[in-house]
Parts: C-alpha cells; structure tokens; sequence
C-alpha cells in the first residue's frame, strides 16, 4: 500500500506573522496523497493557500504542525536530506523566465544536476535530454536564455528543472502570459512527461477548462483548508459551492446546464467540450 | 474626430550582442494605421511578441515610433511639451498589480496621480471617492494594497488611472495573472466604465472570452494588424486565428465543433444564450 503513495501530506498547519496579532493560518490541517503518475490539479482562488502548500512539498517551507513523508520517510527528520528531495520534487514557479540567469540556454539547464554533484558526463547527457524533452532545438543551446522568445524561457526554466529528473513536477501556473497556442503546446507538453517518464504532475491552474481537460483528481483550497478532493466530474459538480469561493465550473458545464433548462436532454455532468459535443449530438439525435 | 490616430507606425529596434557590435534590426511594429473614436471599446489580440504590447506603449508615450505618427486628442506623441498631458488622456494599466501600487493605503494611492497633477487638495479627495466607487472598491478606500485579492489590486490600479481623468485607458493583459473572479471583477469594471463613464477603452488579452464585449478586434501578428473587425467577424474565422496561434471562446468552439458534425448552426456563436437559442430552434426543426 505504502509503495502507492509516492507523497503523504499529514495534517500540515502554517502560519504567517507567527507571534503577531495578525497572525494567517495559511494552511490549516492540510493532509493528502500524491500517486506515481498521478496528475494532479490544484485551484482555489488568489490567497487560498495553494503557494503555500506547493512550498511545503520540497520542504522550502517547514510546517508548524504536521508533516510530509516522502516514499514513507518524514523529510522533516533531522537527519533527513532535504537536499536531495528538491531533486525529486521539482518546483517551476510562476513566471519561472524572471529566475533565468546563465549566459547559454546549455549553462542554465546544466546548473541544477551539477549542484546535486553529479559527474559531468552525466550533467551534460542529462541536460541534453531535458532540452529536448521540452521541444527546444539544439540551436538554443548556445543562444543566452535572454534572446529566446517568453515561450522559449519558460521551456528553459522547465528543462532546468527536468534536468534534476525529479519524481514529482510541480508547476505553479505555468501559462500564465501565454498566448492559446502557447497554452495547448506548454500542458500538451506535460501531459507526455508524465505518459513517458511516468513523472507525477501538481498542476496549480486558475484555467477550470485546462483542469477539466488535462488533470486526473482535483484538490480544491480555500481560506487554507482543502474543500475538495476527487476526479474533475465530481469537483466540477459543485459548481455554485466553486463559485461562493471565487471559482467557477469550465464553461461548457455551464452551457450543458443552460441546454438542459432549455428542455435538451443533455448529460450536465460533461466538463470538457468533446463530452459537451457528444451529449448534445446524442440529444439531438444527430447521426453524424 | 477620433480620440487616437495611428499613422503608419513602424517601430525597430536594434539587437546588440556583448560587445555591443550590432546584430540586426527587428521590427516589432510595421506600418500599423489604426483610428479608434472618443467612447470605443477595442481589443487587440496576438500571439506572444506579436508586437500588440509595443504598439499600445506608443499610445501613451512610453515609445515613439521610428516612423509614422501618434496622435491622442490632438496632440503628436513626439511633442515633448505634451508628455504630461498625453499621459493623462491615455492611461496605462499593466499585468502585474504588484508593480503598479505604491500606497501604502489603497485611497493614497489613487490620490497619487492627480496629487501630481497639482489638483487641489479638496478635488484629489472628490476624485478619489469617485474613481474608488467607480470600480467597485471605495470600502477599501482605507485598506493596505498588500491585504488585498490580485482582482482588487487591479482594480485600485484602475481606479488610480481613472482619477486622473482620462479619456482613454489602455490595459495590456490585465487579467493574466488572476483568478476567475479576478479575471470577472476586472472585465465587469472595464466595460461599466465604458458603458457609463464613455471612457475609451483599449484592451490586450490572450483571453479570447473577454473579447467578445469589444465594439472592435484587432489581431496582430508579425507587427502587423493581421484581421480586424466585430467579435462575431474574428471569431467566425477559427481556422485563420489558429494560424495566427489564437483560439476562439469555448462557446464558439463549441458551436464550431457541432457545425463540423453537421448541425446546422451560424458561424460566429459568441455566447451562451446565442448558442441555447440557436440548438432550441434547430430541435424544433427536427421534430
């Protein structure tokens, strides 16, 4: 059983201004599991707690109450390295480009696998690998991360993160900025890290339509605490209770809603639009 | 006469390389004409480095055109002598709220502009007031920036553009790094304020949905306007804006997805109601 669970998030409490009167309890009896493999989405509105607990899971946070076990051993032991962990959990920060600082894209990737003192052999393969796992071409390597287009750098701040070859890959908004091709290409993307390499994904998303479409279980959080914890239909479910906390269903529930109202027999469960396009085909008898 | 005067504007840059040998020219803007009138609501959509962010910048004088003119309410851009007065008439709001509030209570921030601007003491408080109730967030007149959503920053930095009564705003992706309710507060006070306070309004986004309120859409790409017309005009052409690495509101793809199987609806589907509508009456056809 223990083999299944790669993380274990165990009753996590954290607050900010401890000591002060005005003292945040950012994350308030926190506890779930990450899968290998799992792709997992995180949402809640701006303040929920979900920066908070994203730093919690390499330890760049340590929790006031609770802890986390990593392949069932507590990282916030003493004897612990948590070092190595941030190897295994791989954290891409929002807007990830505005930590670039290498003079070549080949520098910047190399930087994380050689401060986990590795030999430079293996670096230098394991940075090639990840650039082009990212889909950057080999005429980037020289190029300095700077003269790359926003899309680009952030692929190079991915790859330096890849490079580390983590188990679990935690993006904290990831598309934020991009345009729509941008979007697609960037979770496409990650959607194949995770099918290739079985890597699990943390998506923190404020997109309900790239969730619905991308993730296989949703944690949702508010005010610290998690509110929900299951696959995408039965989040999406709830959509006045998403909404009452800043939320919101993906569009095409909504219009699945509006249709039945509407007196169409449509199944008001579909939260992508190729579940939207099949039940109002089948509600109107389409053969097509 | 329009509020702003776009003449073939070209703007280039040059790239240098470390030892400041010059690399090459890039032309992030080429030849753009663009007229837009006093009270529009206009769009400008484009793929990352499209040049539909170098072209706003030229609106209120934060870059000149290499060549051609900008014109707001009369006054050339290259005039130094308007400088203040342009940027007056044409207010910016930015993508990250974090970098545009400077207050350390929300009312001393919005009071920040038109204290510049030498307005009377007893005027900045009278503007204050009204721009922070413009936008929804006069309750929190008193509160620290730092306590607020990023939707309610936005909007103070709305607000603060406002007080310094501008004819024209122009927003440059202000609702990237928000949260749905965010993204809904600060789209609902962009069009109120269109709709009431006829401020012109010129918005860039990459998100398609917020789009479909704008009396015109630009699109952009390799710094030239690419498409242009109404919402239902752009967005009935989903195969060119895909080109153009863009996408349509989920409701037209929708609708889109369902022409393609053959259900006979109208091209250009913008919202949810069209849509009901539009499969209600193809329902009653069929039986």
């Amino acid at each position: 059983m223990m083999e299944n669970m790669k993380l274990i998030a165990d009753h996590l409490v954290y607050e900010y201004n401890k000591g002060t009167n005005q003292t945040v309890r950012a994350l308030d009896d926190v506890s779930f599991v990450i899968h290998p493999g799992e792709f997992l989405g995180l949402i809640g509105h701006t303040g929920s707690g979900k920066s908070t607990l994203v730093q919690h899971l390499n330890a760049l946070l340590r929790p006031d109450g609770g802890t986390i076990y990593y392949d069932g051993a507590d990282v916030f032991e003493k004897s612990y390295d948590r070092k190595a962990l941030r190897g295994k959990v791989g954290l891409v920060f929002q807007y990830p480009e505005h930590q670039l600082f290498e003079e070549t894209v080949f520098k910047e990737v190399c930087f994380g696998p050689n401060n986990m003192g590795l030999d430079i052999k293996e670096v230098e393969q394991r940075a090639y690998a990840a650039i082009a796992r990212v889909g950057l071409t080999e005429e980037c390597l020289d190029q300095s991360p700077f003269d790359l287009s926003g899309g680009q750098k952030r692929r190079v701040a991915i790859a330096s993160v890849l490079a580390m070859q983590p188990e679990i890959l935690v993006l904290d908004e990831p598309t934020a900025g991009l345009d729509p091709k941008g979007r697609d290409e960037l979770l496409s993307m990650i959607m194949d890290l995770r099918e290739t390499e079985g890597i699990s994904i943390v998506l923190v998303s404020h997109s309900m339509e790239d969730v619905a479409e991308y993730v296989d279980r949703i944690i949702v959080m508010d005010k610290g605490k998690i509110l929900y914890d299951d696959t995408p239909k039965v989040v999406f479910a709830h959509a006045k209770e998403l909404e009452a906390i800043g939320l919101s269903a993906p569009q095409v529930t909504y219009i699945l809603q509006d249709l039945k109202s509407a007196g169409l027999d449509v199944d008001t469960t579909g939260i992508t639009l190729a579940e939207a396009r099949n039940t109002i085909l089948e509600a109107l008898h389409w053969k097509g | 006469m329009g509020i702003i005067h776009i003449n073939k504007v070209t703007y280039e840059y040059i790239r240098r390389d470390e030892e400041n040998n010059v690399e090459g020219i890039t032309t992030a803007v080429d030849g753009v004409s663009l007229a837009v009138e006093p009270g529009e609501f206009i769009a400008i959509l484009g793929h990352n480095g499209s040049g539909k962010s170098t072209l706003a910048k030229h609106i209120n004088a934060i870059l000149y055109p290499s060549e051609g003119s900008v014109v707001v309410d009369g006054m050339d851009t290259k005039d130094e002598d308007a400088l203040l007065k342009i940027r007056q008439t044409a207010g910016m709001v930015f993508q990250n709220p974090d970098n545009q509030i400077i207050g350390q209570i929300v009312e001393e921030d919005v009071g920040f502009g038109p204290e510049n601007m030498g307005v009377p003491t007893k005027e900045i408080w009278e503007r204050v007031e009204e721009s922070l109730k413009a936008v929804g967030m006069y309750e929190y007149r008193s509160y620290s920036p730092n306590k607020l959503s990023g939707g309610q920053k936005q909007r103070v930095s709305i607000a603060s553009v406002i007080a310094m009564h501008p004819k024209c705003i122009i927003l440059d992706e202000p609702t990237a790094m928000l949260d749905p309710m965010g993204r809904r507060e600060v789209i609902r006070a962009v069009r109120a304020l269109n709709d009431v306070e006829k401020i012109t309004m010129i918005l860039i986004t990459h998100y398609m949905e917020e789009v479909i309120y704008a009396d015109r859409v630009f699109v952009m790409d390799k710094g030239k306007v690419a498409m242009s017309g109404t919402p239902k005009e752009i967005f009935s052409r989903v195969s060119e804006l895909r080109e153009l690495r863009l996408d349509v509101p989920q409701v037209t793809e929708l609708a889109y997805e369902l022409k393609r199987a053959g259900v006979p609806l109208p091209d250009g589907i913008l919202t949810r109601e069209e849509l009901t509508e539009a499969l209600k009456k193809i329902r009653m056809m069929g039986q």
